[in-house]
């Protein structure tokens, strides 16, 4: 059962390390204002992660991929372990380098014009800066959803098929329970992240809610299109007051609204709202989901249930959509600025890159992502078909590619 | 300037270890993948690929933190040398990218055409990946147009010079080299044999691109070595790196293949130290004014963060350094295949 799994993971972190290098990089190469700006703090971050996090990852992802046969079985289960320590403590650093950018601590700002930077005054204020660990209870539990969903949805097309059925109905259930607790547990977190925006970020959550007067109690909308010219939502439906509600437990404090911002410090409200809601309407669908499959794990029908199985092999794409809506919504909602309150994002530029050189690169890697999407889609629908070794016998993959290799001679 | 052994002396000296570490490390990987079109058959390819298959990732980590430590030591530089270079840097991570793709994907599929295709792929990407590294140490030497505002005020095509393409050759035939070694020590038989002839060839072929070099930059660029002028103690490195790349010959005919290895990881550590001490304290020369270079102290962050991110390292690095031996120790021996090989 593991070594199925080990290989997708396989795929998917030789993926994600490919393009992650590009992440790094893009600070200097597209971001240089910005890196000068902020280096003194993000740098230690970004340090960090590398000292902590990717060492530890790469280094036992290697034992867990191709140490089967070198390594004690205990090892290889604690390579595992450390391989799922190095990914999470990755996060912790890099959200917590994000959540600087949102709510900017322990820092003074020192020089003027082009050399003003940010310095660092307390590190652990740096680090738990008043978004920091909100955010990152939110993006880790996203992140095991995603995994949890996928495991779902792959196991749910075998059960579908009838095929590894053994294999695919105990997979089915871990992913269950880590999709019940993560996607109840992301209500919790995204509620605390909501009320820490509505302190420390007021513009994004006024746009969020699509909230133009302050001097009002705010509703809570389920779905709306803003129409920014006339600040209201049309087509909308509010539950008055709950915005109110939710932050402050009353139904009449009123929430500070768009309007009290000047033009050119509130985020473009349109993209902000709708990205805002689909993550939670998706997110609540896959609470729905989850006790759902509980239910009928309870009555003991479950995987006879053929239509519930066909919507969990698609759903292995909502965990997905809510990760990139969420995160969109979050860097949208702090627009105009790079870092909140400190650097515009249009002054954060390289300024010696030229638009053909943004061009040439975007092109390049256009082509070469999508390249990459389709042969990670492509192999892991092979795998998918090849799925789990039944027994160990079974000739290994090198011996039938052997084979066929000598029919295609 | 005088030597002081401070923060900023220290991150130079740390970045320089990561980075020595890089290029001793994926330095044999990329070898491997410069060599790789020279040998015939799919199981040979195989083998060679599988050689660095649990390493190669691992060695790239070395790059990011690297990467990651000259952004937060001296952020600086690091936006200079990034947005200036920046179609070097794009053409890198495509690359990079391609590179990492090609070890994955080749042999998932059995069909010959895919294969060659990421054969070819792969080894072109590794021999541009040591290329273009070499031209960024040429452009180092030669300097570059850094302006009052501590900006890159020059264009890619000035990057590309004869100089800083023998550079990029050097580079490419010290990886070779290196890659050549590394696969002595992870074969046998047929293929030991064929990586055997490859090591020698590439050993000369190293040679000649490292005396070419080394004049050149003498002749071109004296102040490179006007430290060791002030310090003679200096030539040491000089003559360590001598003696290192003279060794590998030596343990290679006696058949102390490992041996081999560490003097050619000796020898790339002592040639990179030899480049930082000519460049010291700076770290990117300006060809516009000498007031305008960015060395370790205008480019540095402050000495707050200098001392947080060392705490960082002396805590991480006994980490790094024990997974890294530990991986390599499990991994060591031949090159055997199995189900779960690429």
């Amino acid at each position: 059962m593991t070594k199925f799994w080990v290989k997708v993971f396989a795929l998917t972190f030789a993926v994600g390390v490919a393009t992650g290098i590009v992440m790094e990089f893009e600070f200097g190469t597209n971001w240089a204002t910005y890196s000068r700006y902020v280096g003194d703090i993000f740098g230690s971050a970004l340090a960090a992660e590398g000292i902590f996090a990717f060492f530890l990852e790469s280094g036992f992802l290697a034992i867990l991929v191709f140490g089967w046969n070198k390594v004690s079985p205990k090892v290889h289960f604690l390579s595992t372990i450390m391989v799922a320590l190095g990914a999470m403590l990755s996060a912790v650093w890099i959200v917590v380098a994000n959540s600087w950018q949102q709510t900017p601590a322990g820092y003074h700002i020192v020089g003027t014009g082009i050399n003003a930077r940010a310095e660092i005054t307390d590190f652990w204020q740096m680090f738990f800066n008043p978004s920091s660990m909100d955010r990152l209870s939110h993006t880790l539990s996203g992140a095991w959803l995603a995994g949890a969903f996928l495991i779902l949805s792959i196991s749910a097309f075998y059960i579908i098929k009838n095929r590894h059925y053994e294999f695919a109905s105990r997979s089915f259930k871990v992913g269950l329970a880590i999709a019940i607790f993560a996607s109840l547990f992301q209500l919790f977190s995204g509620h605390r992240s909501a009320v820490g925006v509505s302190q420390n970020q007021p513009a994004k959550l006024a746009a969020y809610e699509a909230h133009f007067d302050s001097s009002k109690v705010a509703d809570l909308y389920l779905f709306g299109w803003v129409n920014e010219k006339n600040q209201q939502v049309n087509f909308g439906f509010a539950l008055p007051k709950f915005l109110s509600f939710m932050i402050y437990g009353d139904f009449t404090t009123p929430v500070r609204g768009l309007n009290s911002f000047k033009p050119n410090e509130i985020p473009p409200v349109n993209i902000v709202f709708q990205t805002y809601h689909m993550m939670v309407a998706i997110g609540m669908t896959l609470i729905a989901l989850s006790l759902i499959a509980l239910f009928f794990m309870w009555r003991g029908t479950l995987f006879k249930k053929k239509w519930l199985m066909i919507v969990f092999i698609f759903s292995v794409l909502l965990p997905q959509a809510a990760n990139q809506l969420g995160w969109i919504s979050a860097e949208v909602g702090r627009q105009p600025w790079i870092v909140y309150g400190l650097l515009r994002t249009s002054d954060a530029l390289s300024k010696t890159v030229t638009a053909d050189q943004i061009v040439f690169s975007l092109i390049l890697f256009a082509i070469i992502y999508a390249l990459l999407l389709v042969l990670f889609l492509f192999l892991l629908n092979e795998k998918i078909k090849h799925g789990p070794d039944e027994t160990e016998e079974t000739s290994s993959e090198y011996d039938k590619q052997k084979i066929l290799m000598n029919k295609g001679n | 300037m005088e030597f002081q052994f401070d923060l900023n002396t220290t991150w130079f000296i740390l970045v320089g270890v990561l980075l020595t570490g890089y290029a001793i490390l994926d330095g044999f990987d990329l070898g491997v993948g410069a060599l790789h079109l020279f040998i015939k058959g799919d199981d040979n390819r195989r083998i060679l690929i599988n050689s660095i298959g649990p390493v190669w990732d691992g060695n790239e980590v070395w790059l990011v933190t690297g990467g990651g430590a000259l952004f937060a030591a001296f952020p600086i530089v690091y936006a200079a040398v990034f947005s200036g270079f920046y179609n070097a840097i794009m053409i890198l991570l495509f690359m990079l990218i391609f590179r990492a793709v090609a070890i994955e994907f080749r042999s998932k599929q059995p069909m010959i055409w895919w294969r060659q295709a990421w054969d070819i792929a792969f080894s072109v990407s590794s021999i541009l990946i040591a290329f273009l590294m070499g031209v960024t140490i040429g452009n180092i030497i030669t300097g570059v147009p850094i302006g009052a505002d501590k900006e890159f005020h020059g264009t890619f095509i000035e990057m590309i010079n004869p100089f800083t393409i023998m550079v990029g050759i050097t580079t490419v035939s010290l990886f070779m080299m290196h890659g050549a070694i590394y696969l002595i020590m992870k074969t046998d038989g047929e293929v030991q044999k064929i990586v055997r002839q490859w090591a020698n060839n590439t050993i000369i072929f190293f040679t000649i691109c490292y005396v070419t070099t080394t004049m050149a930059t003498l002749i071109y660029f004296p102040e490179m070595v006007q430290p060791f002028k002030h310090n003679p103690w200096l030539f040491g490195f000089a003559i360590l790196n001598m003696l290192a790349v003279a060794n590998i010959p030596r343990e290679l005919n006696i058949g102390k293949d490992y041996k081999a290895f560490l003097s050619s990881c000796l020898s790339i550590a002592a040639l990179l130290s030899l480049f930082a001490i000519g460049i010291f304290p700076n770290l990117v020369h300006s060809t516009i004014s000498p007031e305008y270079n960015l060395n370790i102290y205008n480019a540095a962050s402050s000495q707050k963060t200098l001392q947080i991110i060392l705490n960082i390292a002396l805590i991480g690095i006994p980490f790094v350094l024990s997974y890294t031996v530990s991986i390599y120790w499990i991994f060591r021996g031949k090159v055997k295949l199995d189900k779960m090989s690429y």
